[in-house]
């Protein structure tokens, strides 16, 4: 293992190749070379070793685990002996629940994008004025995100429900024509999981573009300002461009979250309602073939499909979107 | 100019209040997100026969009975202390292992370094849901069922790829020559890792330490599969648990989930000043 110090990394070290750039040493930055090569490795093995053995033990192997378990016809208990190949993928790419599933989360990964996104961009704007009782403000926006699932689940679907309270106030506002049943009618149960998600998660993405918007520096605003840009300008000209590495992290993170939502579907229309209400996931349609019928191989099964779904998702996306970020990181790295 | 310089010609420039629509935008906002959560806190103030004749009318007359009865019992402390341990020692754990490993992917150069991001960077495509069955024998097998390091250990593996993601361009951001400064006064990389990325990354660490602990405090799938024994329930469990058991009695259901709000929403109330004041104080200022 060659070893440098962080301080070579830029555009000299990376002309001169991996691993060649520690005996051909440029001048001036060098210096810390002279140290030996084993006190580094030890100091990284200090430092990532016990992240690298919690991680690769309660991540890595369950999930390797997983992926065996699914060549399986597997009840759970006794090693699996029941090897069936290819069958319990191919049951699932066959599965027209499967394919509903598949569907549902498409719709949310794009209905949660054009939901929360702009919504989410406009609040940290708001927020991020400087104004009377703007940190309560912004802890009053964080609430729903703060709570747990269960409690959220618990509480709209009370609220939700036919004789429930929603319907009752529309009643009292005079529309009753709008009261309908909110959890149960397929054609309408995934729009009340969107409204749900969007409620529930605004307050992560506003957090992420609070701290981009932290980062931005005041003088680019106050620059512009006093050459004459509105309040609105600055905002499309110089704060959203520069937020945008901060926007497209988030976008990751939140495509990969409604990819494998669970907990909110499962909680608020259970494991048999969500298909027939539309808005089952391939994540609760695993845990209701795998866990609830006994059938852990080809739950496993249907794990990796999700993994891999997740998997390709992410690579076209780092592959894509986030490569512009790196190479900005790094064109402002050697302009230092 | 200086920091101070600047904020106080910032604090004259600046009309004290703002422009009203801007508030006027807020408050709708601030409605929209506080209905449910006043919804099922107020509910928890009225009586079965309330919520039934008038579903989303107010407490009339309001009854504190509900709460009373939840916070008379032993059951809710129990899970509030279990859950504090359980988040409180993900966060801790999270925050100690995430900066050591962020510290080496960000500044050290080493040929591993590129695959050990992309491994952290991949787990935030496993979701705790995909392994979860497997994850369930790997604890029974090291035999943590039933005991709360059976979810810590677990939920600091799941929550290491955000924080290690979201802790490598924070230090990488800080300037090579604080390091070289750092060096020429005779301080080693380890030296460094203490005195200077530490107190430097505060922001950030304030950021994934409230992921953590909002991540913990929520987690309900883990502890579902590990936790079987009612006293070793997290909240969740307990009001998932509270709502089958009770689920004639709406009121006391509604005061039970409002109670089990309260410890993170203080707890993030707390450290939401600190998140800003953080990162007004970052190293870029």
């Amino acid at each position: 293992m060659t070893v440098r110090t962080h301080t070579a990394s830029g555009p000299t070290s990376s002309r001169l190749g991996p691993g060649g750039g520690d005996r051909v040493s440029p001048p001036l930055r060098r210096r810390r070379l002279g140290a030996p090569d084993w006190r580094q490795r030890l100091e990284i093995g200090l430092l990532a070793g016990p992240a690298l053995v919690v991680f690769v033990s309660f991540v890595i192997l369950p999930v390797g685990v997983a992926a065996f378990y699914g060549f399986f016809s597997w009840q759970g208990f006794g090693p699996p002996v029941d090897f069936v190949g290819f069958k319990n993928y191919l049951t699932i790419l066959q599965d027209p629940d499967f394919h509903a599933a598949l569907w549902h989360n498409g719709v949310i990964v794009v209905l949660s994008l054009v939901f929360q996104g702009p919504l989410a961009v406009l609040v940290a704007l708001l927020l991020n004025r400087r104004m009377r009782g703007q940190s309560v403000i912004r802890v009053l926006l964080f609430v729903p995100y703060v709570i747990s699932e269960v409690v959220v689940g618990t509480g709209w679907s009370l609220m939700l429900q036919s004789a429930g309270a929603l319907n009752d106030a529309l009643d009292k506002l005079g529309l009753g024509f709008l009261a309908t049943d909110w959890l149960s009618d397929p054609s309408i149960a995934i729009w009340t999981l969107m409204v749900i998600i969007t409620w529930k998660y605004l307050g992560f993405a506003v957090i992420l573009f609070l701290a981009g918007l932290q980062g931005i520096p005041e003088e680019l605003n106050e620059a512009a300002a006093i050459d004459g840009a509105s309040y609105w300008q600055i905002q499309r000209r110089i704060t959203l461009p520069l937020l945008a590495p901060t926007l497209r992290i988030w976008a990751f993170l939140s495509i990969i979250g409604s990819l494998q939502l669970f907990d909110l579907v499962y909680i608020i229309w259970g494991q048999y309602i969500a298909s027939t209400a539309g808005t089952s996931t391939m994540a609760t349609y695993m845990v209701l073939s795998g866990r609830t019928s006994g059938n852990y191989g080809y739950g496993n099964a249907v794990a990796v499909v999700l993994f891999i779904i997740s998997l390709t998702v992410a690579l076209l996306y780092q592959r894509f979107v986030l490569r512009r970020d790196t190479a900005g990181a790094l064109t402002e790295r050697s302009a230092r | 100019m200086t920091v101070l310089e600047r904020a106080e010609a910032r604090a004259s420039r600046r009309l004290p209040w703002g422009n009203p629509l801007v508030y006027l935008v807020a408050v709708v906002v601030i409605v929209a997100m506080l209905a449910p959560v006043a919804y099922i806190v107020l509910g928890g103030f009225r009586t079965n026969s309330q919520i039934t004749v008038d579903p989303s009318g107010f407490p009339d007359p309001w009854n504190v009975g509900n709460y009373l009865g939840v916070l008379g019992g032993p059951v809710f402390w129990r899970e509030v202390l279990n859950s504090v341990i359980v988040a409180v020692a993900t966060t801790f754990g999270v925050v100690a292992l995430g900066l050591m490993a962020s510290y080496v992917i960000a500044r050290y150069t080493f040929r591993a370094r590129g695959a050990m991001y992309a491994l952290f960077a991949a787990g935030l495509m496993f979701p705790l849901t995909v392994a979860i069955t497997p994850l369930y024998f790997v604890v029974k097998t090291i035999g943590l069922m039933n005991t709360l390091p059976g979810v810590i250990l677990p939920q600091i593996a799941f929550q290491l790829p955000v924080t290690v993601i979201i802790l490598v361009p924070f230090l990488r951001a800080i300037p090579d020559e604080i390091q070289e400064a750092a060096e020429i006064d005779g301080c080693s990389r380890l030296g460094f890792f203490w005195r200077m990325v530490i107190p430097l990354s505060r922001p950030g660490v304030i950021t994934v330490g409230i992921l953590a602990f909002v991540f913990s405090w929520n987690a309900y799938l883990l502890p579902l599969f590990i936790l079987n024994n009612q006293d070793a329930f997290t909240l969740p469990l307990g009001v998932q648990a509270f709502s089958s058991q009770y689920s004639q009695d709406t009121a006391k259901v509604l005061a039970f989930t409002s109670l089990s709000m309260i410890p993170a929403l203080v707890f993030f109330s707390l450290f939401e000043r600190r998140i800003v004041g953080g990162l007004t104080g970052a190293v870029k200022g």
